[in-house]
């Protein structure tokens, strides 16, 4: 009676937490696609990862910098490093160190090279998006709640806002969007990239394909995670049972 | 039994001893410490508690040398350590799950407390200890939560150091005090990277003297009487050393869990969004283990009282020895007080949720019943209760207690607990 006491006021405070998002505006459900990265075993799609990473660079890096990844990283969706050198040779940077006479300098991208963004400096870009700063995306998957549920949402939430809905002006309705207003129009649109692969460019699909991308570039260590978690799980239900059973013939007697 | 047994290195060992009484304090400490044969599995979580104390540490110390406390650099820091330091990834998630983890297993702890009412004399300062063990966790957690340099962080900072700017006259000073500046800044990261850095020895040293209060006159158990001779008690090792080893793997197969499967659950979204001073959060929420306390802040219209409250909440545990005047100490025994011993429990997680929500409408309501529920129960009804509940009947002592339950042959059996099977 006590544990069951117990266990429902435990599963009672877990429950609860997620009422934080406030139920007045009427947002719906975040959508859910199937993703590759869901799960106890769950690993990226590399093919789907490498089409989002195209979507990202033709698309989303107009305005949106990845701050935290390097070239480098790109190896871990399947390119190699001949691959990731030309992608990072077709990228200018600014030397780190100026050069020899003092001055700054540009060069081909190498992959030690963060990947650059779009604007020197959060000055620039909100200059560039009235006013608007476009968040870093290679940490948008866990800074916002609902992960990447959240972002495909976003991405295929554009609308015309309901009757009588007071728009500001540059805005975008959204129905996913805290408030319905996001200042970034319409990112995406059937047919704006072409997938080598012939996959359909449909926006579902494209949003579909970065959003893996964006959760790789959040949480690139996940595959990892999934696959020692696995081990360190089954290692310790194995130690729990072999501890569950001396305890028990250690004390067969005293009890 | 209490020799040192000869073997390999016994007689360095007893070389040692003879000089620096260690091994032999150890063999009696942690060998035959006569423990009440009757403890449940409630009584894990103190032992569970001490080794998450040392994870953290271990995992804190190595996540310590690869953080770098500037406020321009902390935020891009972390990161790096989760995706460039060889299991850098799993050093966090442990230390920032481990944080959860070491709550939840303190908290379990202190609710066993009340419920076996194991403060009650001679325990009161073991009591007292865990209790400044608590406070100086609540400190510890809330200045490892502003290292990362996050939007909570940043802003929980924020809020919890305006708190004491509600203290009238000195206040503000107080505030500017703590922050080394007019705003939370690069000096406030450093102060609460060091303290961060220190408070958990501290805390290590506190559970020290815990512990040898503790052992002073041993657990108290289910039964909530007295030990009263060899047939009431088994020698810690190797009945409880196993019994904590199984509930050890159990525990760490529900903390693996969180670290590999859900390592951001527990956590805020925002905090993956770097520290903007210009930027206040939709809603500025404390980890969960901190919720309460902070329902109990919220629920007060008037800034100061509510300070006092949150405080007195745990200041409040200081004296519960002192408020229960049953002089009887196990539940098991106390028809009332078991019961309302359960309301407690409720409380606290209603507190939690009205925590975790906006305050508006029900939450309100429900944060000011649960508030003052809270100082009624214990400032009321622990003494209330003491003095008008009619206890059960108290068994004449554990091992009756074990007997009548378990049979008389397997009692005697414990002459040679290895004979059988």
């Amino acid at each position: 009676m006590r544990y069951i006491a117990l266990a429902a006021v435990f599963l009672g405070v877990l429950s609860l937490r997620p009422c934080a998002v406030s139920a007045a505006d009427e947002t719906p459900p975040l959508l859910h696609p199937q993703w590759s990265f869901d799960g106890v075993f769950g690993t990226y799609d590399r093919a789907a990862e490498q089409r989002g990473f195209q979507v990202y660079k033709e698309v989303c890096s107009a305005c949106h910098p990845v701050k935290h990844l390097y070239f480098r990283d790109l190896t871990d969706i399947g390119y190699t490093e001949d691959e990731v050198k030309a992608i990072a040779s077709t990228y200018q940077v600014t030397n780190e160190q100026p050069n020899d006479q003092g001055q700054m300098f540009q060069r081909p991208g190498r992959p030690s090279d963060p990947i650059p963004g779009p604007f020197p400096n959060d000055q620039a870009a909100r200059a560039a998006n009235n006013g608007a700063l476009p968040p870093d995306l290679s940490m948008i998957v866990k800074a916002r709640d609902g992960g990447a549920d959240y972002v495909f949402s976003i991405l295929n939430g554009y609308k015309d806002p309901p009757p009588g809905f007071k728009m500001l002006t540059g805005m975008n309705y959204n129905e996913y969007f805290p408030g319905h207003q996001i200042a970034m129009p319409p990112p995406l649109s059937d047919g704006a990239v072409t997938f080598a692969d012939g996959t359909p460019n449909t926006v579902p699909q494209m949003a579909h394909d970065v959003v893996t991308f964006l959760t790789w570039a959040a949480e690139p260590n996940l595959e990892a995670r999934h696959r020692d978690g696995f081990k360190v799980m089954m290692f310790l239900i194995v130690v729990a049972g072999v501890f569950y059973a001396t305890k028990r013939k250690i004390w067969a007697a005293a009890h | 039994m209490a020799q040192t047994r000869p073997g390999a290195g016994g007689r360095i060992i007893k070389w040692i001893d003879y000089r620096l009484p260690f091994v032999g304090m150890l063999q009696h400490e942690l060998y035959e410490y006569p423990t009440p044969r009757n403890l449940s599995y409630w009584w894990n979580f103190g032992s569970l508690s001490g080794i998450m104390l040392v994870v953290m540490i271990v995992t804190g110390v190595f996540l310590a040398m690869q953080y770098t406390p500037h406020a321009d650099y902390a935020f891009d820091s972390v990161e790096r350590i989760m995706r460039d330091v060889d299991y850098g990834w799993m050093l966090r998630y442990a230390h920032m799950n481990g944080a959860s983890m070491f709550f939840a297993l303190v908290y379990i702890h202190l609710f066993r407390g009340l419920y076996y009412g194991s403060y009650k004399q001679p325990r009161e300062l073991l009591w007292i200890l865990g209790v400044i063990i608590l406070i100086l966790m609540i400190m510890t957690a809330f200045m490892g939560y502003v290292l990362p340099w996050g939007q909570m962080s940043y802003w929980a900072a924020t809020v919890i150091t305006n708190l004491f700017s509600a203290i009238p006259v000195i206040g503000q000073g107080i505030v500017t005090f703590l922050w080394g500046g007019f705003t939370v800044g690069n000096p406030t990261l450093n102060r609460f990277y060091a303290l961060h850095y220190l408070l958990p020895f501290i805390i290590l040293a506190v559970v020290l003297l815990h512990l040898i209060a503790l052992h002073r006159f041993g657990s108290n158990n289910p039964l909530g009487i007295d030990m009263r001779g060899p047939q009431d008690t088994l020698p810690f090792h190797p009945y409880f050393t196993i019994k904590d080893l199984f509930g050890l793997a159990v525990f760490l197969l529900i903390y693996s869990y969180f670290i590999f499967y859900a390592p951001n659950f527990l956590g805020n979204a925002d905090n993956y969004i770097p520290a903007n001073p210009m930027q206040t959060p939709n809603h500025i929420v404390p980890e969960w283990y901190l919720l309460p306390y902070y329902a109990i802040l919220r629920s007060v219209p008037n800034k100061l009282l509510g300070v006092i409250l949150a405080f007195g909440s745990i200041f409040l545990l200081f004296i519960v020895p002192w408020l229960d005047t049953s002089p009887v100490r196990s539940a098991r025994f106390r028809p009332v007080y078991k019961w309302v011993f359960w309301l407690l429990v409720i409380d606290v997680a209603a507190l939690g949720w009205v925590g975790a929500n906006p305050p508006e409408g029900l939450v309100v309501t429900v944060g000011q019943i649960a508030t003052l529920y809270y100082f009624v129960h214990f400032l009321i009804l622990f003494p209330l209760i003491g003095k008008l509940e009619r206890p059960r009947p108290l068994p004449a002592s554990i091992a009756t207690a074990v007997l009548q339950s378990g049979g008389e042959a397997r009692l005697r059996g414990t002459g040679a607990p290895m004979a059988k099977s």
